[in-house]
């Protein structure tokens, strides 16, 4: 299953639209470290909102690959958490630590028009 | 009504088809939706574990009544090398935070009994069961 992902203005959006095995997770994150330079990305959205859990495997390639973004020039922010599935994660210890979130796509794209703006504007 | 499923655990995607079967399950017993989601997160990584440390196993989901009582049973069985140090693996922060581990202190936390057995010769086997509240 793969992550269609869509370039908006500066940003990327990757859609996930179904359940991902760990393969599908890691092909997503390097593609979207490998895009956020070929298509010059800013900011790169993950939206996980159909995704019914959210375990080690998936919290940890998540983490990396924000970092990831971060380290190629692009910030990353992950929308969609489920309630229920925060609930599992903090449970099991993932934190997402270091990682932005927002509730849905809306809230992530006003999240990285600020960041990114506040990035430029300070030089 | 009691259903039995068994998912042979061989790779990532068989790691998918056990949690969705899980939850299938719980939902046809009647569990609400954050259980649901807990019980498709520690078959998920049980599942994990045995593709990561046994490379093959399987999981059994299985509901069963005691008294006026519906819980689900999962129990994870492998033939791999087993758990080296039951106690260091069942510590917190040994595990799920930097990615090394098996997550187990994390997956006990999800359900509400836990039970593992686990050496060299046989492999590991651990049961985990819910109750409908």
């Amino acid at each position: 299953m793969q992550v269609p992902i869509l370039k908006q203005g500066q940003y990327l959006i990757a859609s996930i639209q179904a359940a991902l095995s760990d393969q599908d997770l890691v092909q997503l994150r390097d593609a979207l470290a490998e895009k956020v330079g070929r298509l010059r990305a800013r900011g790169v959205i993950v939206d996980v909102t159909v995704l019914d859990v959210m375990d080690s495997f998936a919290s940890r390639t998540l983490r990396d690959l924000a970092h990831m973004t971060r380290l190629r020039g692009a910030e990353t922010v992950i929308v969609g958490i489920q309630p229920e599935v925060a609930f599992s994660m903090v449970q099991l210890g993932l934190t997402l630590e270091g990682v932005d979130t927002a509730l849905d796509l809306e809230e992530g794209l006003t999240f990285l028009d600020k960041k990114i703006k506040r990035s430029t504007s300070r030089g | 009504m009691a259903s039995e499923t068994v998912v042979s655990i061989y790779t990532d995607v068989d790691v998918v088809v056990a949690r969705q079967k899980g939850r299938e399950l719980a939902s046809e017993l009647g569990f609400g939706l954050t259980d649901l989601t807990l019980i498709a997160t520690a078959i998920s990584e049980l599942a994990r574990n045995i593709v990561l440390y046994a490379k093959h196993g399987e999981i059994l989901i299985k509901n069963s009544l005691v008294g006026d009582r519906v819980c689900i049973v999962v129990v994870a069985r492998d033939k791999g090398p087993g758990i080296a140090d039951i106690p260091q693996a069942m510590q917190d922060g040994f595990s799920t935070s930097g990615g090394l581990g098996l997550g187990l202190p994390g997956v006990k936390r999800l359900v509400d009994e836990f039970h593992l057995v686990s050496d060299a010769n046989s492999g590991t086997t651990i049961t985990i069961k819910k109750w409908k509240r």
